[in-house]
């Protein structure tokens, strides 16, 4: 099989997907199977693509041309291939997941669930494969509008305002502050396709190079760089497999990526260190990295709390590009999928503890590690991973992005980072504490362990596994990442 | 014509006529036909043949150059000349185009909406109207401008005066008197030109002219057309006629006079300012440019915010329309090629945009018989695929890329950052409004799909009558925003003919 046909099968197999949903939404069974199975497929094929682009191939293929010379292209380069692989990998566990939550929790409307997920994940596929800014832009804003039913799946008014937050921001940014960075590129540089060491090098100079750069990652929204993140929070709203997925790692990691790879291929690391363009945004960074934690801090409920470490995280993400070095975009790179990982194995956690135990409060969790083991101790090496511990894969990422702060002469970032890393370990390590150590309020309904449905304890053990398992074996992400830095 | 037979040959020359005596002589047949549905067929056959005429006539446009007609063989500048060149010829099928739409989906609505005795009388007047936009468009002849304007002027006026809401009846009166008032400022125009230059014909004016440009007369000619055109293509502050025109006729008019009669007024501007007095004059010595944009940029953004607090659908999709004309004025004021590609691409997209959304708001109607927003509450379940439409026609009229708004934008903004410093600004100003159109199209959307049916009365979805032409124009959206190479070159191709003047 030819590799440009599996770049247009990464977005045809789950677009396909939704008409398989459909046509059997009278069987929940079959329904689920489809899903799976086109969730297994789409892995495999994103693997395929993925032994190639490691040889140091870059596949493209044309879909239109709507402006002359502004295609719509896909191109398989390492970091989009990272990040299609994080995607669909968890795609399949989040199904799974899914099957176990939507039953237990007996949502309604599991069929459009299905199918508007299998969709956002088609998006997702084109954004990681984007060739052009402008097919990124396309994907980008798809992803917003396929997610929105998703948000606003209760139909409730609570749902109602999240889901005109939720859109109003992330279309707002986009349309207002991206596309206007998309088309000054265009008019400046002539072209808007991704290329090794950018295209803006001595085309563009000044005091604009900086605002560009900020058009672009204040414009993408779904980065959720502060004064830009609370649809995030709002998000919340969702059913819990849309905030794993989705709202930790599908979404927001399109959005941090592609400020990564803007960074990356349109400005160019040389670039933008040597035009020190990046440094006030670094700031803006750290000081979404440390208000988000300091937020966290204040929410009782727990998927709000798991929402505002998101978007200190995500900056993380951020900084890493904005440090303008290659181990900067080493650690941001590694950190998009370490904190997919970390985060997902959180959100599953709240979930589950959702549909078992029925609470939402951090507060009502006393003693619930109890009846819960395994949930919990899944969350507390989730945690491990989000603070950057050993032996979680989430202390890679943290490490180089330490290493390219000081690289870059910025002291302060690395005191940032220590700070935010023992927030965030106080503010999450107190939920596993408190199951497993306080004496709960009122006794227990159960007696003995009773965990969330199975399907979603399976998920919820291979992304905890997951986290251990990247600490030992980063080395082929790793190496991927070297590739794009090295570029 | 070598290798054509004799006999299409002929056919093929004549075509300019063609182009208006085929619906202007539909129209009386129509009025005497008893029957409605025979009239509606007539109506549609006429609109189809319409259309193949302006697809045939911008063929041979764009591959052997200007076509000049003389009527009754009189030879210009004495006798009358339809001349065709490719930036009429884009405006023809602009025009054409959706009148070819349209036509099929009145035939139900009109059924619904309008008395049956009545029903001939309309495609009468509808037919007129068309033929005296295509009219306007098609004639090299200024004072010819000025009769078939009168023309698909007072169809128009009938034509809104059919809507049912009572109010219909001082919507029309209302754009009577305002557009009475437009029409005779710009035949005092044509009149002093004609004092000046002793003659009518476009292309002998644009030589003789420059000859004249230091009179005084001239100038205030030009003022004159200036007003009265801007009073026809609802130029914000001149727009108050159109509002309340759009929001009570009946929903196949508001369809087709938003489509098509502002446009045909934008192409009157283009034509005259740019075409005739010249680029030259228009924007160095009238300062054009510089009088054009504010008066844009206040519409875009006062109309986008007035449209935002609007109940009524369709009284807030006429308010967005003066925005969108804002912005194709907006992309005149630019004086460049790309500000004119921008602004006639937009004429074409945003008739397919706005045809589009006018008619899902008709198959609402033609169910609910009300597009407030709240009796709109839960249709997205109970009318799936006019909803569908409706939001895809509103992502468009946003600018979301894969639609045709999005290739506007592109060129609009595009065209504002070429020129630097200051109009960053603007483009800036383009992209909130873009945010604005967001907002209100939104409310309708959030209505639709996330609150509850509000009605007793169980309804269904529109019947495919309604719905086949609707989702024509809505592919049409979609088709022309994923592949707008061919559409762009054409404006380009337009924009830069009308830069050059008519001589060259």
């Amino acid at each position: 099989m030819s590799i440009e046909l599996l770049l247009a099968l990464s977005l045809a197999v789950p677009a396909a997907g939704t008409l398989l949903i459909l046509l059997l939404r009278k069987s929940p069974n079959a329904r689920e199977a489809a899903s799976l199975v086109t969730a297994g497929a789409l892995f495999a094929i994103v693997l395929r693509i993925y032994g190639v682009v490691s040889t140091g191939e870059r596949p493209e293929l044309v879909l239109a041309e709507p402006i002359r010379g502004i295609p719509i292209a896909l191109e398989a380069e390492p970091l989009g291939v990272l990040f299609a692989l994080i995607a669909s990998f968890l795609w399949i566990v989040t199904t799974m997941y899914s099957i176990g939550y939507m039953r237990g929790h007996h949502e309604k409307n599991q069929t459009r669930f299905y199918v508007f997920f299998a969709f956002a994940i088609a998006s997702v596929m084109g954004v990681a494969f984007a060739g052009n800014v402008f097919t990124l832009f396309v994907f980008y804003e798809i992803l917003s509008l396929t997610t929105f039913p998703l948000v606003t799946h209760a139909g409730t008014d609570a749902a109602r305002r999240a889901g005109r937050v939720y859109l109003g921001i992330l279309f707002g940014t986009s349309i207002a502050f991206q596309l206007l960075a998309i088309v000054w590129t265009y008019a400046v540089a002539g072209t808007l396709d991704f290329q090794a060491g950018g295209i803006l090098d001595g085309r563009l100079a000044g005091i604009a190079v900086p605002v560009l750069l900020g058009l672009f990652v204040f414009g993408i929204g779904k980065a959720a760089v502060m004064p830009f993140h609370r649809w995030l929070p709002a998000a919340m709203v969702a059913p819990t497999p849309v905030s794993a997925l989705l709202h930790a790692v599908a979404v927001v990691k399109a959005g941090v990526f592609s400020v990564l790879k803007i960074s990356v291929y349109v400005f160019g690391i040389d670039f933008l260190a040597g035009a020190g363009a990046s440094v006030w945004l670094m700031w803006a960074a750290a000081a979404t990295i440390i208000l988000g934690s300091l937020v966290a801090f204040t929410k009782d409920n727990l998927k709000a709390r798991l929402a505002y470490s998101t978007v200190s995280q995500l900056s993380y993400v951020v900084l890493g590009a904005m440090l303008a070095n290659s181990w900067g975009v080493i650690g941001s790179g590694l950190h998009i999928l370490m904190h997919a990982f970390g985060k997902i194995t959180l959100f599953f956690c709240a979930g589950a503890i959702m549909v078992a135990a029925h609470k939402s409060e951090v507060s009502q969790l006393k003693g619930l590690g109890r009846t819960m083991p395994v949930t919990f101790g899944a969350f507390f090496i989730g945690t491990l991973s989000i603070v950057g511990l050993p032996p979680t894969g989430g202390s890679w990422s943290k490490w180089f992005l330490g290493v390219g702060s000081l690289e870059a002469g910025q002291v302060g970032l690395m005191a940032v980072l220590m700070v935010s890393s023992l927030l965030s370990l106080a503010y999450l390590m107190e939920i596993p504490l408190k199951g497993f150590f306080q004496k709960p309020d009122e006794p227990p309904h159960h007696e003995g362990i009773h965990e969330g449905p199975k399907w979603s304890l399976v998920a919820i053990v291979t992304t905890a596994v997951a986290c251990l398992a990247l600490f030992l074996y980063p080395e082929p992400f790793y190496r991927l990442m070297t590739m794009v830095a090295g570029s | 014509m070598a290798g054509a037979g004799e006999g299409t040959g002929r056919v093929t020359a004549q075509l300019p006529i063609l182009q208006v005596v085929v619906p202007l002589l539909a129209a009386p047949i129509c009025a005497v036909l008893r029957h409605g549905r025979a009239a509606a067929w007539l109506a549609v056959l006429a609109s189809w043949s319409v259309l193949a005429i302006a697809l045939a006539l911008l063929g041979q446009v764009m591959a052997g150059g200007v076509v000049s007609y003389h009527i009754g063989d009189w030879v210009p500048p004495i006798g009358i000349e339809y001349r065709v060149d490719i930036v009429n010829a884009w405006v023809l099928v602009i025009v054409a185009s959706i009148g070819a739409v349209v036509t099929p989906y009145s035939v139900a609505s009109v059924e619904h909406e309008i008395a049956s005795r009545r029903i001939p009388l309309f495609y009468a007047a509808y037919l007129l109207c068309l033929s005296g936009l295509l009219g306007i468009t098609i004639t090299g002849d200024m004072f010819n401008v000025f009769v078939f304007l009168e023309i698909s002027s007072l169809s128009a006026y009938a034509l809104i005066s059919l809507g049912r809401p009572r109010r219909a009846l001082t919507a029309a009166y209302r754009y009577l008197i305002m557009g009475s008032v437009g029409a005779t400022f710009i035949v005092i125009g044509i009149g002093l030109l004609y004092v000046m230059t002793g003659s009518l014909n476009m292309a002998d004016l644009a030589g003789l002219l420059p000859g004249v440009w230091d009179s005084r007369t001239v100038k205030v000619a030009y003022g004159f057309l200036g007003v009265g055109i801007c009073l026809k293509l609802a130029l914000f502050p001149l727009h108050l006629w159109l509002p309340n025109a759009y929001a009570f006729a009946p929903s196949p008019v508001t369809a087709f006079m938003a489509s098509t009669a502002t446009k045909v007024a934008v192409y009157m501007l283009l034509r005259f300012f740019l075409s005739i007095f010249g680029a030259a004059f228009s924007f160095d010595v009238m300062a054009l440019d510089r009088v054009l944009l504010p008066l844009a940029l206040v519409a875009v953004v006062s109309m986008s915010l007035v449209a935002i607090f609007q109940v009524d659908v369709k009284r807030l999709l006429a308010y967005s329309s003066v925005a969108q004309i804002g912005y194709m004025i907006l992309g005149l004021s630019f004086a460049s090629i790309t500000g004119l590609t921008a602004t006639l691409l937009h004429l074409f997209n945003h008739a397919l945009m706005k045809g589009a959304l006018f008619m899902a708001l008709g198959c609402v109607v033609y169910r609910i018989g009300s597009v407030h927003i709240d009796a709109m509450a839960g249709l997205g379940k109970r009318m799936p695929w006019t909803m569908a439409a409706f939001v895809v026609g509103g992502l468009s009229l946003v600018g979301v890329p894969l639609t045709v708004g999005f290739i506007s934008k592109w060129y609009l903004i595009l065209g504002a950052l070429e020129k630097g410093g200051p109009w960053i600004a603007v483009a800036v100003l383009v992209l909130v409004t873009s945010v604005m159109a967001l907002v209100y199209v939104w409310r309708v959307v959030e209505a639709a799909y996330l609150r509850e049916f509000s009605g007793d009365e169980p309804t269904g979805e529109a019947p495919l009558s309604l719905l086949a032409p609707t989702w024509v124009l809505v592919a049409a959206n979609l088709y022309f925003g994923i592949d707008a190479v061919r559409t762009a070159g054409v404006a380009r191709q337009a924009a830069e003919v009308l830069m050059a003047g008519i001589g060259s």
